[in-house]
């Protein structure tokens, strides 16, 4: 082996630990649903990103007939990233806004959502990987701040 | 060339031994806990989506090896997932965690022999005593526990003694220790105080050991798919294109929840993007049927089609449920994702016809 292939394995090799993805990133809030649904709603604009709807599935199923604990669907996203990335790749529109499924659990509050680098899987190009990188390590912190807030 | 790769090498060793280094630091197990486990497992091992932990008896009947490996295997299309990417340290600091726990007895260490027994024997044992809560099959109770539309009413569901991840993880010494003993707090019962023998016991233990040599089971199963993206073209105009899109939904009895572009709440009302456009709906009765199963379905709700008009051509998109499936790892919900995998291609069909 060259010294350039070795010296580039070498980079690949120290690269690596960046791919790996989790399904689903998931946390539990020890605080009632209505101050968890606000705090996540405010933490998320904190971070430079736009709430564009709460769905309430909780309602739809209630008006359905149907028994339920609340149940809300956070959309969210970057404006100019909506926009850019849609155009250049629109099979991915699908996928996007970024979602957080929010339901009680007793007086606890559940959030779970997708792990943004599980989209890599489904969408190996570079640009995009970059992108689903710096969500996933946005969406972590938004977790990680929501379940820690005192 | 050669120093620049050198470098940027150089660079990516000196950011390894930063992050080994970093995992050199003991790994907070409460922590690990509270962001790994403690979602589906509660924050006190009380249960959620997940089991209860902390029963007594549970963490008093299992060794570490089993918790260890139960994080590390997971329990393939029974909801726990593999951690696989977790490590070595950091599983035992978990594992220390729940041990802190109070009121059990930490068992010795379990032996990893085989226990002989007479399988034919075990099949009929089993039969009688095990398969009205463990399936007839060894594939466990139904749902994920605990659920958004019915209350809790049993304090356990029974484990899917021929799951994969549960015959790796479980000796059979440990099989044969819950089989004597019971478990408190649960339906479990000591099978010694119903009158069987340490033969009888032996004879089970042989039987649920055996279904390590038959073929994977359909509870364990996780769906298979190429593309994450169903598409067809359209030959309609985007207009036309949403009002059969609006027609098929309502045709697969979908309730119509809104329809919008995809920038919608992003930015200002004039500025949207009308070449983009999503239609929602749901069936509710379906929801509330895969909210029993799995709470966490959610995450590809409202039920959306889009429509976009690029570079000349109309496209008709969904999500593939089929390639969603293994997210959940919940082989529950496979015959629900086939059902919507069938209703998405049914309207995309239906809208390009």
């Amino acid at each position: 082996m060259s010294g350039i292939r070795l010296l580039a394995l070498l980079f690949l090799l120290g690269l690596n630990h960046v791919a790996a993805s989790e399904e689903l990133l998931m946390s539990r809030i020890a605080r009632p649903f209505p101050e968890a649904m606000s705090n996540l709603q405010d933490i998320i604009r904190a971070k430079g990103y736009v709430v564009s709807r709460v769905q309430r599935v909780d309602v739809g199923l209630t008006a359905s007939g149907f028994k339920t604990a609340e149940y809300r669907i956070v959309f969210f996203g970057k404006p100019s990233e909506i926009h850019d990335l849609s155009v250049a790749h629109p099979e991915l529109i699908p996928y996007i806004p970024l979602t957080i499924v929010v339901f009680a659990e007793g007086d606890d509050t559940l959030i779970l959502t997708t792990d943004p680098l599980k989209l890599g899987e489904f969408f190996n190009k570079p640009d995009l990987l970059k992108r689903f990188d710096v969500w996933e390590r946005d969406v972590r912190a938004i977790f990680d701040e929501v379940t820690h807030t005192p | 060339m050669i120093r620049l790769l050198t470098l940027l090498s150089l660079l990516c060793l000196g950011a390894n031994t930063a992050i080994a280094a970093d995992s050199s630091a003991k790994p907070d197990g409460a922590r690990l806990y509270a962001q790994r486990c403690s979602a589906c497992h509660g924050t006190d091992g009380s249960g959620g989506v997940g089991v209860p932990l902390a029963l007594p008896a549970f963490l008093s009947g299992v060794d570490d090896a089993y918790l260890r490996n139960t994080v590390r295997l997971g329990r393939p299309g029974r909801v726990m997932p593999a951690f696989t990417k977790l490590s070595d340290a950091e599983v035992d600091a978990i594992v220390t965690h729940i041990r802190s726990w109070p009121g059990q007895n930490r068992p010795e260490t379990l032996s990893q022999e085989r226990i002989a027994g007479n399988v034919a024997r075990g099949k009929t044992l089993y039969k009688d005593h095990c398969a009205s809560c463990h399936g007839a099959n060894g594939e466990g109770g139904h749902g994920t526990g605990v659920t958004l539309s019915r209350p809790r009413n049993a304090p356990i569901l029974a484990p899917a003694l021929n799951n994969p991840g549960f015959l790796a993880a479980a000796s059979d010494a440990l099989i044969k220790t819950t089989l004597m003993q019971g478990r408190e707090g649960t339906p479990m019962l000591s099978f010694l105080k119903q009158g069987l023998k340490e033969r009888d016991i032996n004879d089970i233990v042989a039987y649920v050991r055996a279904f390590e040599q038959l073929p994977s089971p359909p509870s364990a199963r996780v769906l298979e798919s190429e593309s994450p993206v169903m598409v067809r073209e359209s030959p309609y105009t985007i207009e036309r294109t949403v009002e059969k899109v609006r027609a098929a939904v309502g045709a697969a009895n979908m309730r119509l929840i809104r329809v919008q572009t995809l920038d919608q709440g992003f930015v200002e009302e004039s500025k949207e993007n009308h070449q983009q456009i999503i239609v929602y709906s749901c069936d509710f009765n379906f929801l509330n049927e895969a909210l029993k199963v799995d709470p966490r379905v959610g995450l590809f709700l409202p039920c959306r089609i889009t429509v976009v008009q690029q570079a000349g051509k109309v496209l008709v998109m969904s999500i593939n449920p089929k390639r969603l499936s293994r997210i959940f790892n919940n082989a529950e919900l496979n015959e629900m994702c086939e059902q919507m995998h069938q209703v998405y291609l049914n309207i995309l069909e239906e809208v390009v016809l």
